[in-house]
């Protein structure tokens, strides 16, 4: 009995001395705040800000050697919050969300082939450019959706969807669509155009019921040139988002029915 | 409004364009083939009763898999015939006079819980027929290694008897106690090389007869569905280990019990094999070895399932091993 | 000159069913210039040619349409007189888009204009592009200089420059030069025909590439089912001086590619990506390609059309064409009787690399060595079927790898898996899904793995040029 409490006791002062030791001698030194901006962050480890994780952005802002509101999933506010841990002005964000520029549902626009193979964008655009009649046009084979970090998007009658409230505005869908149409734009801005096709409209139009002619009845109808709310590439209308439209009507005009107020997709939850 | 299209679209796909024509089902068929001698033999001896749980197996293993990928909502894949044969191997792998309803619990833990559970076709770590027979082993000891005479309604005072494989143990354990060779007096009561060689011996209903499996054996390696590599690496081991080791005739190893089906059959099975050459000649050989060990030392007469399940397990390490070095690598 | 059977068998391969019969024996035709061609500024593997035109120009045969853009990079030359009806950006058969000159053949120049233009438009045509050489006479840059002016790139499928590849870079020299007659590709006689119509000219190509690689040993590597080939080859370098050696190949699939055929040749191993035949001291060059040369240089003639395979079993009459390169497939076919029944599948190229491609109003390159209709019967589904682990795709593979394991990795996302088993060595031959019972995409699944394995490095190798700027 005795002996057994000797033994125990001894064994519990020996892990005690050898802890005390290393908490002592082996610690690893580490600026607290590092651990208070990681708590800051949000903590998708999205990859968004274009470091490893939020862990290492924080390590980053903590060494001064990246800037503030590089977090596109925290906003303003998380740039807010370290700002005052570190006592530096905040770079101001402004929400940003990923919108496929594409609105060419089965549904609307022409396929001229049959793909047989990986569901997977980047594979089906190496197909011959993919089934889509237009090869501008989102393929709807979801590159995007599998590497979105928040599920936010979804394919829905061969076309992406974004949920604006996933959103993180992260941009891996932006690196990952090989047709190069989604874009992160304000989550402020209700216009959109929603065409990546910059051909001449007939040529458009053969391929799709929606797509944009570059007709320009947006642009006046939005207060002309001057205004300054779109730009035209090609045969396509761009909104401007430094300087977005905001009257319903100029959507309601567009006569290729490829603008949309709020072109995300809302889910349930 | 949707623009018109045409009305022809050609196919898309990635190259290559051209294909073998080969097919899982084809495989499986030809595996059926296969075992179709031997399942011949095996109602010759065993008669009716052979029949009967044959058809037992097929149809719960069928029925089970059916009802499976409903519940899970996936494809149906009947129509790949795999559950078609585990059910065919799994009644090979069991005694004739086995109850039926056993059969069915047998069956039914083949696919349902070796094989579907694991995600269906492809994904099971083992072999769906050994992992039920393994399990039926357990849980039903008594009617497991009850064995029926070869055309035992001949002798209907004594239907049932010991395996080979039983009284060869009994030389080891004989040897083992005593450190002498085993006397001609207990080598008789051994089947004859010929009966050996066509089956006509106690045993499960498809591993009797070594003709009509090496029959089917020569059919799948004619027709490129096993490669030689496993089979001739485990009866290899099972030979040469039991030459070394003494006890029963070395031949008798191999013939009696389930080395040849298990060789041939059993352990070939793609999805709990090693894919390279190299991981198919270390796998064949673990097998044998392991048979022969629990044959020599463990509880049971035969160890070919269990040696076979074993190394199931460690398919992923030995591919690991294995990995082919591409053409061009550096050596490393 | 003499005649060897290879000794050394790669391992892997599988055998397709052939189908040349339906065009082997039909005679090289040329065809008549088509109204109008569709000629894509990326013909090669490389940077693809600057377009030099813009529409209502009016271009000569033979005048130079788009520039050489990078050290990898050909330029493009006209096929036929024509108007300049747009240039436009055009989605080729592998999916990339390039700009495309469309031209109309049957426009004729208007009345001489006053001015320069006017009379350019009018140069006399007729006569040698380029003014021929003679290649004894001539020195070995302007023998170079001949062959990148021809616009030249390997004709075998991959398109390279043959300039670039004619001339090694410092410090490698080529010890032997392997002409690639294998065509081991199913449906594909074109290599073929060249051989048995056109056989003095190859010699005289392989004459020229001799003086410009400096002299190496030539091997000639045929597969053993082209007696006639191995023939007309014995026949036209009976009497050659120098180290020349006809290889018969064994008749396996993939014997066409370069670096298995180096293997089945002179048994070199190529090493692993980046390395190239010449680090092993081989040029590998399509026989076509090599009787492009001998033109370029004895007529003056810039390679401006090719013989393409038209056939399938959805084509009225297989046909071996010699066409201007940019003509549409629709006229290819037009010129072949039209489709005997709707095809299911439309391929250029041949049935294991080719690209299946959705329409015909695509104009032929440089490198379409066939065109292929292929009714329903012809063509199968790939399916998601699981993998099996059978080991078919392990045994066929010609380049060792495990393909099970990659496409098993790649269908998990797990790109670094496909790496670690070596996903970049692969050659995309397409004998790991020809055989996989499951039908399974493994091919695809490669080049999805190698596709996003490159996209990556690109990425790094960005960010380290834009760190790097920004010290």
């Amino acid at each position: 009995m005795t002996i057994a409490i000797v033994c125990i006791a001894g064994i519990g002062l020996a892990a005690a001395v050898t802890l005390a030791v290393a908490d002592r001698y082996l610690s690893v030194k580490e600026d607290p705040r590092i651990g208070m901006v990681t708590a800051a962050l949000p903590g998708a480890n999205c990859g968004g800000c274009g470091f490893p994780g939020c862990d290492g952005y924080a390590r980053a802002l903590v060494a001064g050697t990246a800037p503030n509101g590089a977090c596109a999933a925290g906003g303003d506010a998380c740039a807010a919050a370290i700002a005052k841990i570190l006592g530096v002005a905040a770079a101001a964000t402004e929400k940003r969300v990923a919108l496929v520029k594409c609105c060419g549902t089965r549904s609307e626009a022409i396929r001229i082939g049959d793909y047989n193979g990986i569901c997977d964008c980047s594979v089906a655009a190496m197909t011959a450019g993919g089934d889509k009649g237009c090869t501008y046009g989102c393929l709807g084979y979801g590159a995007c959706a599998n590497v979105c970090p928040k599920n936010a998007i979804s394919i829905h009658d061969g076309l992406a969807k974004v949920d604006k409230r996933l959103c993180i505005g992260c941009g891996k869908c932006v690196a990952v669509c090989p047709k190069k149409l989604i874009e992160l734009v304000p989550a402020s801005a209700t216009i959109h155009v929603l065409c990546n096709n910059p051909d001449k409209g007939p040529m458009v139009r053969k391929v799709c019921g929606v797509g944009c002619m570059g007709c320009h009845l947006c642009e006046k109808n939005s207060g002309g040139k001057e205004a300054g709310h779109f730009t035209f590439q090609g045969f396509l209308a761009k909104v401007n988002y430094a300087n977005p439209p905001d009257d319903p009507q100029i959507v309601a005009k567009c006569p290729a029915k490829c603008m949309s107020e709020d072109p995300h997709f809302e889910s349930g939850h | 409004m949707k623009p018109k299209e045409t009305a022809e679209h050609y196919i898309l796909s990635s190259s290559p364009h051209a294909h073998a024509n080969s097919s899982v089902s084809r495989i499986m068929l030809d595996v059926i083939l296969a075992l179709l001698p031997a399942t011949a033999a095996g109602i010759w001896f065993f008669g009716l009763p052979a029949v009967w749980t044959i058809a037992v197996c097929v149809s719960t293993c069928v029925a089970t898999e059916a009802l499976c990928r409903l519940a899970m909502g996936r494809d149906s894949t009947i129509g790949d015939l795999s559950a078609v044969l585990t059910g065919l191997l799994l009644a090979l792998n069991l005694p004739a006079g086995i109850p039926l309803w056993m059969a069915v619990v047998g069956s039914v833990f083949a696919i349902g819980v070796a094989k579907q559970v694991f995600g269906g076709i492809g994904m099971n770590p083992f072999n769906p027929a050994l992992a039920a027979r393994a399990f039926m082993l357990i849980s039903f000891t008594g009617p497991m290694t009850t064995w029926l005479k070869p055309f035992w309604w001949k002798t209907p005072a004594a239907m049932t008897t010991a395996t080979p494989l039983a009284a060869m143990k009994k030389l080891y354990v004989a040897e083992c106690a005593a450190g002498a060779t085993p006397t001609p007096d207990a080598l008789s009561s051994l089947p004859g090389v010929s009966d050996l060689l066509l089956g006509c011996m106690p045993g499960c209903i498809g591993e009797v007869s070594a003709v009509a499996l090496a029959i089917g054996a020569a059919y799948l390696l004619w027709r490129k569905v096993i490669t030689w590599h496993i089979p001739v690496a485990f009866i290899a081991t099972v030979y040469v280990y039991s030459l070394v080791a003494g006890g029963a005739p070395a031949y008798m190893q191999v013939l009696a019990g389930g080395v040849m089906i298990g060789a041939f059959f059993m352990a070939t099975d793609y999805v709990t094999s090693p894919i390279t050459a190299k991981g198919k000649l270390i796998f064949g050989f673990g097998c044998g070895l392991l048979c022969m060990l629990i044959r020599q030392f463990g509880s049971y007469p035969e160890g070919c399932s269990f040696a076979i399940l074993i190394m199931n397990s460690i398919t992923p390490l030995i591919n690991r091993w294995t990995q082919p070095k591409p053409f061009g690598a550096a050596v490393r | 000159m003499k005649t060897v059977k290879s000794q050394f068998k790669f391992s892997g391969g599988v055998h397709p069913d052939y189908n040349k019969e339906l065009a082997r024996d039909r005679q090289i035709e040329k065809m008549p210039v088509p109204p109008e061609l569709v000629i894509s500024m990326s013909q090669h593997l490389g940077a693809p040619a600057k377009c030099l035109v813009k529409p209502g120009d009016f271009v000569r045969r033979g005048q130079v349409i788009g520039e050489k853009n990078g050290f990898i990079s050909v330029l493009v030359r006209a096929s036929a007189d024509g108007k300049v009806k747009a240039v436009e950006k055009r989605i080729g058969p592998a999916g990339g888009k390039a700009d495309a000159v469309i031209l109309d053949t049957t426009a004729r120049p208007e009345a001489p204009a006053e001015g320069e233009s006017g009379a350019s438009a009018l140069a006399p045509a007729g006569g040698p592009v380029l003014p021929p050489l003679d290649w004894k006479s001539a020195t070995r840059e302007e023998l170079l200089k001949r062959v990148e002016e021809a616009g030249i790139c390997g004709m075998g499928g991959a398109g390279f420059p043959t300039a670039v590849k004619l001339n090694p870079p410092p410090g490698k020299r080529c010890e032997y030069l392997v002409l690639n007659g294998a065509e081991c590709e199913p449906y594909l006689t074109a290599d073929y025909r060249v051989m048995l119509e056109r056989a003095p000219r190859i010699r005289l190509g392989v004459e020229i590439m001799r003086k410009i690689l400096g002299g190496p040993a030539v091997r000639i590597a045929i597969e053993a089912n082209k007696p006639e080939a191995i023939a007309a080859m014995e026949a036209a370098f009976a009497d050659i001086e120098g180290n020349v050696e006809i290889v018969v190949l064994p008749v396996l699939y993939p014997q066409g590619s370069e670096k298995h055929q180096i293997y089945a040749t002179v048994k070199r191993i190529v090493p692993e990506p980046p390395a190239l035949p010449i680090d092993v001291g081989c040029v590998v060059e399509n026989v076509g390609t090599v009787a492009a040369i001998a033109d370029a240089v004895e007529l003056g003639e810039p390679l401006l059309e090719r013989v393409t395979t038209v056939s399938g079993d959805a084509v009225a009459e297989p046909k071996n064409i010699l066409a201007p390169s940019g003509t549409k497939y629709s006229d290819l076919v037009a010129f072949c009787g039209g489709e005997k029944m709707p095809p299911a599948k439309v391929i250029s190229g041949g049935t294991m690399m080719g690209f299946a491609v959705s329409t015909l109003e695509i104009g032929t390159t440089k490198t379409t060595s066939g065109l292929l209709l292929l009714s329903k019967d012809r063509v199968f589904q790939y399916s998601s079927h699981a993998c099996i682990n059978c080991g078919r795709c392990l045994r066929a593979c010609p380049m060792g790898l495990n393909p099970a394991l990659i496409s098993k990795a790649v269908d998990a996302n797990d790109v670094k898996a496909a790496e670690d088993a070596h996903v970049m060595d692969c050659i995309e031959c397409g004998a790991c899904s020809f055989g996989c019972p499951a039908y399974r995409t493994i091919t695809q699944s490669c080049r999805r793995a190698k596709n996003s394995i490159r996209a990556r490095i690109a990425a790094e190798k960005a960010k380290a040029a834009a760190a790097a700027q920004k010290k």
